[in-house]
C-alpha cells in the first residue's frame, strides 16, 4: 500500500493538498529548491579572473603613479632652521614672546603651475587623540545660542566662570605660524579664503558666533582669533577643526593663485611661533601642486602594480602547475570511500 | 507524604489544598519586566553585554556614544521579553478559559453549577458525556449500571482509543440521590507526575457500608483534561486540584537540549573573551606607559598632573569597550532566526509528509536541528519504528498443527476452517482465548459493523482475526463478555483482569464461564513467559519449534493457554489479589507476584504469529544512514530471534561471511561475564577487518552489563557499530542512551510508543515517530516524522545543511566583529594608544546591525551540495560528524583571515588617505567601505550557491550601505555630513577600495583555489563532479551496483560453505545457556537459509500492496 502511495504521489499531490489543511504550503522556497548558480572555481575562471586583475591593475598603477609623478611638491623643515643657533632650550625660546620671525629660501625646481598649495606640516602631532578629539562642541559652533555648551569641551571649556568660544583643546591649540611668500622681492598674494571645506563653513560653522574668552586662560595655546570675525570666516580655524586620523598630517595654510617658473627663488618670511619642540615634533612648509588624484602620494601606484604583478604571477602559477601537473576536477576516485568500498 | 481527602467536607479542605486555578503562567504583569530581566541576564552573554553598555555611560571611557551597545542591547532584549509576552497572554488566555468552564459540584448537599476554579479537594464534580475533566477525580458514581465509564486520553498521552475506568468497588450500587451526601475519606499519595499510578484507598463513612477499606488504582480515577465519552454521566471527588494534578505536575519547561555547535560556539566565544582580555591588557598598559611618556610632552592635550585615583584605569576600561565588538552581540539573535528557520524548513518540507496519513514533519524543538548532522549513534525502536505496526494475524499453531504455513494466511488455510467448523475443541478454546484475552473494546457503529477499540495492536489483530474464523466478541457490558460462535452466544463473566506489564510480559483474565459455571484462567504472552509455566508432562517442544520457526520469518509470536480453577482456589488466591491490589507500597511487584501464583500448571494451546511488515524504505534508510558514518542499535522489546530477523532484513547487520553477530547473554552474573569478556575480545581482534560485526544482547544479560560491568559494556559500545537489545525494559534504552553519551557521542533515538519517551527525552535527539501506538513519542520528540524513511532526508538533507550554515554563520559573524575590532585596534598605535574610536558611533552600530547581518543570514539558503549528491554520498555527513567545518582550527583560519583583512584596510586606508587626506571622518568611511566591500566578497566566495535572494542580499547590502551613509551624509547635524558625498567623487575613494578588495581577496582566492583543485576536501572533488556533470553520472550508475554483487557472492558462498563460521564465535555460542531462547546449537544457521527464504518474503510483501 506504502509502494503505490509513493508512487501515486506525483499525481495524487495537488488533490491531497488541497484535502488536507496540514499538508504544508508549497513554495520553491519553503522546499528549498529557489533555482540557484552554483559557481565552481574552474582553472579557466581563476587563471582569467587573475588575469582579469593585473589586467586592470597595472594600467590604473601606471596611471596612478604617473598621476602621482605629475604632482610638482617642493617642502622644507623649518623647525630646527628656524631656532637661532644661540639657543639652548628651544621650549623656553617658542614659548618666550621673543620676535621668532624666521626667513627661508626655496627653489622651484620644476615648473608649477597655479594653483599651487601651501600647506603645513606636523610630524608626531596627534590630532588623533582621544582627549583631543572629543574636545570640541559642535553645537556651539555651529549656533550663536548654544555658546555655553561647552560640557565635551574639558578641560578648555570654561574661564573665569565663562563658556570660551570655540571651546576644547582642538581650537585652543589652533596652529599660528604664518607664512608669506615673495619672488623676487615681489610679493606672492596667498588666497586664503575657500581652504576649508564649503559644507562647513555654510553648516558646522555659525555666521553669528563670534570668538569670545579665547585665549584668556592661564596657559596659552596656539593662536588667538580675531573676536570680530565670526567663525564661518576664520577658514584657518575651520581647517585646523578637521581633525587628521594621522600624527603626520598636512593641513592647507593658503593658495598661490599663480604659476611658480622653474628656477625660482622664492623667500619664505615666516612667524615661527608653533611649539612642536616639547614633543620633538616636527614642522614643514609644502608647496604642491595637484592631480586628479590628489596630491604627490606614490603609494596606490606602487599598491596597484604590486597587486596586478602579484595577481599576473599567480596567474602564471596556476597555468603552469595546470599543464604541468593536471588534475581532473571531481574525479570520483578522490573519493576515499570509491576506493575501498569495504569500510572506511 | 500522604493526603487525606475527606470526602464531601465543605470547610476542612480549603485552606489545605490550592483550589482549581490552573496558572501556567510565567509572570504578573506586576513581575514581568524585572522576572524577565532577571532571566535573561542569568545568561553570561547577556550579563557581559549590560557590563559593557553600563561602562558606556561613563561618557570619560567611552569611545562611542553608548547608544551603539544600548541600541541592539535593548532590541534583542525586547524581542526575546515580546516573545515572552506573548507567549505568557496566550497561557493566560487559556488558562483562564479553563478556569471559568462552569462545573456541576455538590455543595452542602445540592448540585450547583460552579466555575471550575472554585473546586476544592474533597469536592464531588458531575460530569456529563463529553465533559472535560476538570481535576484529577476519584469515580464514585457512574450512569452505567456495572459502573464503568469511557474516557478519551488523547490530551494527556495522545492515545485516541476509549479507556474504561471503573468505579470502586465500595460505591458500587449506590444511589444517584444518596451520591449527593456521601461522605468518607481518601488516602491517596501526594500529587506526583505518573498517569499511569495512583495507588490509594478509600474509605466510606457510614451509613454507608462498613469500614472496610477500599483499593483504588488508576483505574478509579479520570484525571484532569480527559473527556468522558459513551457514558451519559459520571461523578467523582476531587483528589488533586490545580496544578497538583497529575497532568499540572507533568507539566513543566523541559530542559533546553544544548547542541554541540552551540558548545563549541560558546567555547570559542571563551577563547575569544580571553583573547579580548589579554589585548585589552596589553593596550591598556601601553596606554598607559605612553600616557605618562610620550603625553605629558604632547601639551595640547593638556594631561593634568594629577589625574584622580582611578586614573590607570582609565585607559584599560576604554580599550574593554573598544574590544567589547569582537564578541559579536548579533550572533546570538542571528543564530535563533536562523534555527527558527532550519526548524521551518522541516515543517514545511513536501518530501517528508507521510501521504498515508499527511502528517507533516514538525520540529518541536527549534533550537537543535544542527546536532542533526552530527548524529553519530542512532538507538531505534524496532515495533511501529522499522516495522509499519499494522499487525496481520499470519500463522498460528493449535496444538501442534501448523495453519497457514503453505499460504502464508492462515485465515485462508482450509485445514483451520475446517478444523473451525468442526469444532475442535482445542481450536475453539484457542479461539476464544484469542476473542477475548484482552482489554478490547467492541463498539458497535449504526450499521451494525462491531469495531474494536484496542490498546494494543496485537490484541486488534487477534480480535479480528478470531471474529473472521467466527468467533465474534461482539460485546462488552460491565463485566460481562458476550462471544458470537457460529450463531451462538457464548457469555463469560470477568472476575479478575491480570493486567499485562512489560515486565511480566503476559496479560490472564479469570473469568466464569456463564454457560457451564466453571471458573477458567485465560493467559497470553510471551513464549518465555507462558512456556515455563506450562502444566507439568505437556510437551512444550512443538511450540518452541513453532515459536522459533515464526520467529525466523519476522512474526511476532504469542503464546495462549488456560487452565481451569477450582472454586475455593480462585477463592483463596482472590483474596490475596485483592490484599496486594490495595497495598500502597510497591503494589505492582506486590500484584506481580500474587498473579505468578495462580498463573501455572497452564495448558498451552498453540502459538500466534502476527506480522508486522517493514516500513517502506527502511533497509534503503538504514544502509544510506550507516553509509554516512552512523551507528545503529536496535531497542526493542521484542524477542531476539525476531529481532535479528528484522535486523537482517533490514539491512541492519549484514549477513555471514560480511557480518558477524556475535551474543552475550547468559542467566547469572558470572556467565554474562564471561560472555562480554569474549565479545569484547572479538571486538578488539575484528576491528581491523572490513567486517560488520555486531553483538546482539538481551534485556536480562543488559541488566547485569549495565549494573555490574559498565565499564566494559561502555567499551563494547565504544566497539561496536551495531548492536541489538532485545527484550529491553524502557529504562533500560534511556540507560542504553546514556551511555553513549557519556561516551560523548551524539545520539538520536528514534521511536514511536509510549514505552520510547524516556529514551527519546534521554538521547541528544529525539525522534517520535507520529503513529499508530499514539502521539506520545511525537509529543516528547524534538522532531516528529511520519515515516522511518524519512528520517534520511532529515539528518542528510535537513540536519548537514542545517550544520554547515550555522557554521559559515557563527564563525562569520566572528570574522566580522574582529575585522573592524582589529582595524580600532592598529589605529590606537598611531593615535597614541589613547583608545580613540576610528569610527563613529553610527558607523558601528550599524555594522553589527545591519550591513553585515543581512548578507549572512541568507546563507540559510546556501547548499553546498545538491539534495541529491548528498543521498547519494552519504559519507560525506562524516565532515558534519567530526565537526570539520566548526573547530578551533578553522575558528583560527577565520581569525587570520581578519586579522589579514583588517591589516590590507588598515594600511591601505591610511596610505592612501595620507598626509592632507588624513581627515579622520573620510579614514574612517574609507577604512569601513573597506571592510564592507570585503565581507560582501567573502560571502560570496563562501557561498556555494547563489540563489536571487542570495544575490539581493549580498549585492544589494552593499547598496544599502552607501544609501545609509548618503542619508546620514545629507543631514547636517550628523558628523559625517557630506562625507560620503566627498569620496564618492574622489577618484583615489574608488582606487583605493578596489585594492583592497582585490588585495584582501586574491590571496584568499589563491588558497581556496589551490586547495580546491589540488587538496580537495570530499565535498570538494563531489561539488566539482555535481557541477561539472560529468563524472557524477557515472557515479550515479556505478552506486546502485556493489550491492547486488555482493549479495551474489554471499549466496555463492553460503553454497559453497554452508557452515563456515568463524571459530572465534563458535563457543560463545555452544555454551549458550538459554537453550529456549535460541535455536538449538547453530544461531547463525539462519544467516544463510532464512535471509534469503525472508528477504524476498519483505519484498513480496512490498510489492504485493
Amino acid at each position: 500500500m506504502s509502494s503505490s502511495g509513493a508512487a501515486g504521489a506525483g499525481s495524487t499531490d495537488s488533490t491531497a493538498a488541497r484535502r488536507n489543511t496540514k499538508r504544508p504550503k508549497y513554495s520553491k522556497f519553503t522546499q528549498q529548491e529557489l533555482p540557484a548558480c552554483k559557481p565552481i572555481l574552474t582553472p579557466r575562471a581563476v587563471i582569467s579572473a587573475f588575469l582579469l586583475v593585473s589586467v586592470v591593475f597595472v594600467p590604473v598603477g601606471v596611471a596612478s603613479l604617473l598621476a602621482s609623478r605629475k604632482v610638482c611638491l617642493r617642502d622644507i623643515m623649518y623647525d630646527s632652521k628656524c631656532i637661532p643657533k644661540n639657543v639652548t632650550n628651544k621650549v623656553a625660546y617658542i614659548q618666550s614672546s621673543a620676535d621668532k620671525a624666521c626667513s627661508i629660501t626655496l627653489n622651484v625646481t620644476k615648473h608649477m603651475k597655479s594653483p599651487v598649495y601651501i600647506y603645513y606640516q606636523l610630524d608626531n602631532f596627534y590630532q588623533n587623540h582621544r582627549r583631543y578629539v572629543k574636545s570640541r562642541s559642535d553645537e556651539q559652533l555651529r549656533k550663536r545660542g548654544e555658546e555655553n555648551e561647552t560640557s565635551t569641551c574639558k578641560p578648555e571649556d570654561m574661564v573665569n566662570g565663562r563658556a570660551i568660544v570655540p571651546c576644547g583643546l582642538i581650537a585652543w591649540s589652533l596652529f599660528n605660524d604664518t607664512y608669506s611668500f615673495s619672488v623676487n622681492k615681489r610679493n606672492l598674494t596667498v588666497n586664503k579664503k575657500g581652504i576649508s571645506w564649503k559644507s562647513d563653513r555654510n553648516h558646522k560653522f555659525g555666521k553669528d558666533v563670534f570668538p569670545k574668552n579665547f585665549q584668556n586662560s592661564s596657559i596659552i595655546g596656539g593662536a588667538h582669533l580675531n573676536e570680530s570675525i565670526p567663525l564661518r570666516e576664520q577658514e584657518d580655524l575651520i581647517v585646523w577643526m578637521r581633525t587628521a586620523a594621522l600624527p603626520t598630517f598636512r593641513k592647507l595654510y593658503g593658495k598661490i593663485e599663480e604659476d611658480l617658473k622653474e628656477g625660482e627663488l622664492i623667500n619664505v618670511t615666516l612667524n615661527n611661533n608653533y611649539n612642536t619642540y616639547s614633543f620633538n615634533g616636527k614642522k614643514k612648509l609644502v608647496l604642491s601642486t595637484t592631480t586628479w588624484l590628489g596630491g604627490k602620494n606614490d603609494f596606490l601606484g606602487i599598491a596597484y602594480l604590486t597587486v596586478g604583478g602579484l595577481c599576473f604571477f599567480l596567474a602564471l602559477a596556476f597555468t603552469i602547475v595546470y599543464f604541468v601537473k593536471p588534475r581532473q576536477l571531481g574525479d570520483p576516485s578522490y573519493l576515499s570511500w570509491n576506493r575501498n568500498p569495504g569500510g572506511h | 507524604m500522604k493526603r487525606y481527602v475527606y470526602i464531601n467536607d465543605d470547610e476542612s479542605a480549603h485552606d489545605l489544598y490550592c483550589d482549581n486555578r490552573i496558572s501556567n503562567r510565567k509572570y504578573t504583569v506586576l513581575n514581568f519586566i524585572p522576572k524577565n530581566l532577571w532571566e535573561q541576564f542569568s545568561r553570561f552573554m547577556n550579563q557581559y553585554f549590560l557590563l559593557i553598555a553600563c561602562l558606556q555611560l561613563w561618557s570619560l571611557i567611552t569611545p562611542v556614544n553608548p547608544a551603539s551597545t544600548w541600541g541592539p542591547l535593548i532590541f534583542i532584549f525586547a524581542v526575546s521579553a515580546t516573545k515572552e509576552a506573548w507567549d505568557d497572554y496566550h497561557r493566560y488566555l487559556s488558562d483562564k478559559k479553563a478556569n471559568e468552564k462552569e462545573v456541576w459540584v455538590v455543595r452542602n448537599g445540592i448540585k450547583k453549577l460552579i466555575q471550575a476554579q472554585d473546586i476544592h479537594v474533597g469536592n464531588i464534580v458531575w460530569l456529563r458525556e463529553n465533559d472535560e475533566v476538570p481535576c484529577d477525580l476519584v469515580l464514585i458514581g457512574s450512569s452505567d449500571p456495572q459502573g464503568l465509564c469511557y474516557i478519551e486520553t488523547a490530551a494527556m498521552d495522545g492515545e485516541t482509543d476509549l479507556k474504561t475506568r471503573v468505579i470502586p468497588s465500595a460505591c458500587m450500587g449506590i444511589d444517584v440521590e444518596l451520591l449527593h451526601k456521601i461522605k468518607g475519606v481518601i488516602e491517596c499519595p501526594t500529587p506526583n507526575k505518573d498517569i499511569r499510578r495512583f495507588d490509594a484507598n478509600m474509605r466510606l463513612f457510614p451509613p454507608f457500608i462498613d469500614n472496610d477499606i477500599c483499593p483504588l488504582t488508576i483505574k478509579n480515577t479520570v484525571l484532569q483534561s480527559c473527556y468522558l465519552r459513551n457514558t451519559e454521566w459520571a461523578c467523582g471527588v476531587a483528589v488533586y486540584t490545580g496544578n497538583e494534578t497529575k497532568l499540572g505536575m507533568s507539566r513543566g519547561i523541559p530542559e533546553p537540549k544544548l547542541t554541540a555547535m552551540d558548545a563549541m560556539i560558546d567555547k570559542l566565544t571563551g577563547a575569544i573573551f580571553v583573547f579580548q582580555i589579554v589585548v585589552v591588557m596589553v593596550l591598556g598598559i601601553a596606554g598607559n606607559v605612553w600616557k605618562d611618556t610620550e603625553a605629558k610632552k604632547q601639551w595640547y592635550v593638556l594631561y593634568p598632573d594629577k589625574g584622580p585615583w582611578y586614573e590607570l584605569l582609565i585607559i584599560p576600561l576604554r580599550f574593554e569597550l573598544l574590544c567589547s565588538i569582537m564578541i559579536p552581540i548579533s550572533i546570538k539573535v542571528s543564530l535563533d532566526l536562523v534555527k527558527g528557520l532550519y526548524a521551518k524548513f522541516i515543517d514545511w518540507d513536501h518530501r517528508m509528509v507521510d501521504l498515508e496519513t499527511s502528517t507533516p514533519s514538525n520540529a518541536t524543538n527549534t533550537a537543535i536541528s544542527e546536532d542533526l548532522g552530527q548524529v553519530e549513534y542512532i538507538l531505534t525502536d524496532k515495533t511501529g519504528t522499522l516495522t509499519e505496526n499494522k499487525m496481520i494475524f499470519r500463522r498460528c499453531c493449535i496444538s501442534g498443527i501448523f495453519y497457514g504455513n503453505e499460504n502464508g494466511d492462515a485465515l485462508k488455510d482450509v485445514e483451520l476452517l475446517h478444523a473451525v467448523s468442526s469444532g475442535s475443541p482445542d481450536v475453539v478454546q484457542f479461539l476464544t482465548i484469542m476473542a477475548i484475552c484482552n482489554t478490547v473494546i467492541p463498539t458497535q457503529s449504526k450499521t451494525g459493523d462491531i469495531l474494536y477499540k484496542a490498546q494494543s495492536q496485537d490484541e486488534d489483530a487477534l480480535v479480528q482475526a478470531a471474529a473472521h474464523l467466527h468467533m465474534v466478541f461482539f460485546n462488552k457490558s460491565g463485566n460481562i463478555l458476550e462471544v458470537k460462535f457460529n450463531s451462538s452466544v457464548l457469555q463469560y463473566e470477568v472476575l479478575e483482569t491480570l493486567e499485562f506489564t512489560s515486565d511480566r510480559k503476559r496479560m490472564s483474565l479469570v473469568l466464569r464461564d456463564c454457560q457451564n459455571g466453571k471458573i477458567l484462567l485465560l493467559s497470553k504472552g510471551a513464549d518465555e513467559a507462558i512456556l515455563p509455566y506450562a502444566r507439568t508432562g505437556q510437551q512444550t517442544r512443538n511450540f518452541v519449534e513453532a515459536v522459533e520457526q515464526y520467529a525466523h520469518l519476522g512474526l511476532r509470536t504469542l503464546c495462549l493457554a488456560w487452565r481451569e480453577l477450582r472454586e475455593d482456589e480462585y477463592r483463596e488466591w482472590s483474596l490475596m489479589f485483592r490484599e496486594a491490589n490495595s497495598t500502597l507500597v510497591d503494589r505492582e511487584w506486590r500484584v506481580a507476584e500474587v498473579c505468578q501464583r495462580i498463573e501455572h500448571n497452564l495448558e498451552v494451546l498453540g502459538v500466534t504469529a502476527i506480522e508486522d511488515r517493514l516500513q517502506d524504505g527502511v533497509p534503503e534508510t538504514i544502509e544510506t544512514l550507516r553509509k554516512a558514518g552512523i551507528n545503529f542499535w536496535m531497542l526493542t522489546g521484542d524477542k531476539q530471534n525476531t529481532a535479528i530477523q528484522i535486523a537482517l532484513s533490514c539491512n541492519f547487520i549484514s549477513p555471514e561471511p560480511k557480518g558477524q553477530l556475535l551474543s552475550i547473554d547468559g542467566k547469572t552474573e558470572d556467565e554474562v561475564r564471561r560472555s562480554l569478556e569474549r565479545v569484547l575480545l572479538t571486538m578488539r581482534i575484528t576491528t581491523s577487518e572490513p567486517k560488520d560485526v555486531a553483538f546482539v544482547i538481551d534485556g536480562w544479560a543488559l541488566d547485569f552489563a549495565l549494573n555490574h560491568y559498565r565499564k566494559a559494556f561502555t567499551e563494547l559500545a565504544i566497539l561496536s557499530r551495531t548492536a541489538i537489545c532485545c527484550r529491553v525494559t524502557p529504562s533500560q534504552k534511556a540507560q542504553l542512551v546514556q551511555i553513549l553519551k557519556s561516551c560523548d557521542y551524539r545520539t538520536l533515538a528514534i521511536g514511536d510508543g509510549g514505552n520510547d519517551v524516556r529514551m527519546i527525552q534521554q538521547a541528544d535527539i529525539g525522534v517520535g515517530i507520529s503513529g499508530r501506538e499514539g502521539l506520545q513519542a511525537a509529543r516528547a520528540a524534538d522532531y516528529s516524522i511520519g515515516k522511518f524513511r524519512f528520517l534520511k532526508r532529515l539528518i542528510l538533507v535537513h540536519g548537514r545543511y542545517s550544520y554547515n550554515r550555522t557554521a559559515f554563520l557563527s564563525q562569520y559573524s566572528f570574522y566580522k566583529s574582529l575585522l573592524i575590532c582589529f582595524i580600532q585596534i592598529f589605529f590606537s598605535f598611531i593615535s597614541g594608544v589613547s583608545g580613540t574610536s576610528l569610527f563613529n558611533s553610527v558607523s558601528l552600530m550599524a555594522y553589527n546591525v545591519f550591513y553585515t547581518s543581512v548578507p549572512v543570514l541568507v546563507s540559510v539558503l546556501d547548499k553546498d551540495l545538491s539534495e541529491e549528491t548528498v543521498i547519494q554520498h552519504p559519507q560525506i555527513l562524516f565532515y558534519c560528524q567530526a565537526g570539520r567545518l566548526l573547530n578551533p582550527s578553522t575558528f583560527a583560519g577565520w581569525f587570520g583571515r581578519s586579522l589579514f583583512h583588517a591589516v590590507v584596510v588598515f594600511l591601505i586606508s591610511i596610505h592612501a588617505y595620507a598626509y592632507d587626506k588624513s581627515e579622520m571622518e573620510e579614514v574612517s568611511m574609507v577604512a569601513l567601505s573597506g571592510c564592507i566591500w570585503l565581507q560582501a566578497f567573502v560571502v560570496a566566495m563562501e557561498t556555494n550557491s547563489f540563489t536571487i535572494l542570495q544575490h539581493l542580499a549580498i549585492w544589494g547590502n552593499l547598496a544599502g550601505f552607501y544609501a545609509i551613509n548618503w542619508i546620514f551624509s545629507a543631514l547636517p547635524a550628523s558628523g559625517m555630513y557630506t562625507i560620503m558625498f566627498r569620496l564618492c567623487r574622489q577618484p583615489s575613494y574608488w582606487i583605493s577600495i578596489f585594492l583592497m578588495t582585490a588585495a584582501g581577496m586574491s590571496p584568499i582566492l589563491a588558497i581556496k583555489y589551490f586547495r580546491y583543485t589540488y587538496r580537495p576536501s570530499k565535498i570538494n572533488t563531489l561539488q566539482q563532479a555535481e557541477r561539472l556533470g560529468g563524472p557524477i553520472l557515472s557515479l550515479g550508475t556505478i552506486e546502485p551496483q556493489p550491492r547486488p554483487l555482493i549479495e551474489k557472492d554471499v549466496s555463492t558462498l553460503s553454497i559453497t560453505q554452508p557452515k563456515n563460521r568463524n571459530p572465534v564465535y563458535e563457543p560463545l555460542l555452544s555454551d549458550s545457556p538459554n537453550a529456549t531462547r535460541r535455536s538449538s546449537g547453530t544461531p547463525f544457521d539462519f544467516f544463510q537459509s532464512q535471509s534469503r527464504s525472508s528477504l524476498p518474503n519483505y519484498s513480496r510483501n512490498c510489492k504485493d500492496n
